[in-house]
């Protein structure tokens, strides 16, 4: 069944920045993993040295997180959206308009 | 005295037990979650509100107006309502449930963002709710006001001279705020004193309010100059560090002072003796109870 993976923007890089990509998979874990299959690079990113997805990354099928539902072996509708978010914002901002940047150490910002 | 009196000023405490394994070194933290709202981040918000009342940007009847993941948002939220003024905050909405609850709790407004884009999203959707408004709002944008890194220059970084014979200091970065103002503060008095950054080992990390700054683009404020070394921790090895914390030193803190403790661990191991390392205990853990890493035995 052919499922999109919605990509929050860290990993972008990882995926020639790509926002969402389609993957085959009947469960969250298997679409993950089929995710984490098509772009090598961003497996240990994702899972930990046991092989577990990292305790803090949270799974959403469509509008559920799938720790409220059957965990990894959630069933994925086909056509439906999967999306990979860490459990708590992590800070990035775009860059700033401000100018130069002081290089003298020691001083007042 | 009033709330905002209360800022700042926090204390140094001794990490004995972590440090029991590495013998020669102290390692001390600023209790940051001292700070009336429980977190460093009302020294930012603190500054940032005052620079922008003497600049009379911040007027009688304007809507104080920011992004932030957390702890920013709250500092706002306690000051803005004891100056009088609405607070409304642009946020992630995978920012964490007890957050959500606090800033509802002072009154503020909150509008969420897309949990994909991280911050970066609320920064980009609250610097132009600003811009299309700004006589309705004060936009202080803590990734660029030089007030943020001020208050910890003039404050975190004045008080850990007076309290520690420091010779080494730790911190993570979000804003960067605390990093640039303290090392600057600190290589002023003695530019022997070593100022490390600590990185999220992974873009995608649980590490609250901490920038993985090579895939990031960097703060305004942030000054690179300052940086002698670079440790990375994994949210893992954080989390590990936030319980020792709890369960060793009697400290309930946030993930982020796992983070900093666990790398001034990492570099107390190689440095020498006699050494004194200074970290920063970003916030109280009451903040992350919904989180299911408190769970694990060790």
């Amino acid at each position: 069944m052919a499922v999109t993976i919605l990509i929050p923007t860290a990993l972008r890089a990882f995926t020639d920045r790509k926002a969402e990509v389609e993957v085959e998979g009947g469960t969250a874990g298997e679409a993950i993993a089929a995710f984490a299959g098509a772009y090598p690079d961003i497996r240990n990113h994702l899972y930990d040295d046991g092989g577990n997805l990292r305790s803090f990354i949270n799974i959403y099928v469509g509008e559920k997180n799938v720790k409220n539902a059957s965990g990894l072996e959630t069933p994925v509708p086909d056509g439906e959206t999967v999306m990979i978010v860490p459990a708590i914002a992590g800070g990035k901002a775009p860059a700033p308009d401000c100018g130069a940047r002081s290089n003298d150490k020691g001083r007042r910002p | 005295m009033r709330i905002l009196d209360m800022v700042g000023d926090t204390p140094l405490l001794r990490l004995d037990k972590i440090a029991a394994e590495v013998p020669g070194i102290v390692l001390s933290a600023k209790a940051e979650f001292c700070n009336p709202s429980g977190s460093v981040k009302d020294r930012a918000a603190k500054a940032m509100l005052l620079d922008g009342m003497q600049k009379g940007l911040l007027k009688k009847g304007k809507i104080i107006l920011d992004a932030t993941s957390g702890n920013t948002g709250v500092a706002y939220a306690m000051m803005g309502a004891a100056l009088g003024h609405a607070v409304t905050l642009y946020m992630p909405a995978n920012a964490n449930a007890e957050r959500k609850r606090m800033l509802g709790g002072y009154g503020a407004h909150i509008v969420y963002t897309d949990p994909l884009e991280s911050s970066d999203g609320a920064y980009l959707a609250a610097r132009a709710a600003a811009a299309a408004d700004p006589g309705v709002y004060f936009y202080p944008d803590q990734y660029n006001n030089k007030a943020n890194a001020l208050a910890h220059y003039d404050g975190t970084g004045a008080e850990i001279l007076r309290q520690s014979r420091i010779t080494h200091f730790v911190a993570c970065m979000g804003t960067s705020g605390t990093f640039t103002g303290v090392a600057g503060r600190l290589k002023a008095h003695d530019s022997a004193i070593r100022a490390i950054a600590v990185q999220p080992d992974s873009p995608l990390h649980g590490i609250e309010g901490t920038k993985h700054m090579q895939s990031t683009i960097r703060p305004g404020i942030l000054d690179e100059s300052l940086i002698d070394d670079v440790i990375a921790v994994s949210t893992e090895e954080a989390c590990a560090m936030t319980r020792r914390l709890a369960r060793e030193e009697g400290l309930l803190v946030g993930i982020s002072s796992g983070a900093n403790v666990q790398a001034a661990l990492k570099l107390a191991r190689k440095a020498p003796r006699h050494s004194e390392i200074v970290t920063i205990l970003c916030d109280t853990g009451t903040r992350y109870l919904s989180d299911s890493f408190w769970e694990a035995e060790t």
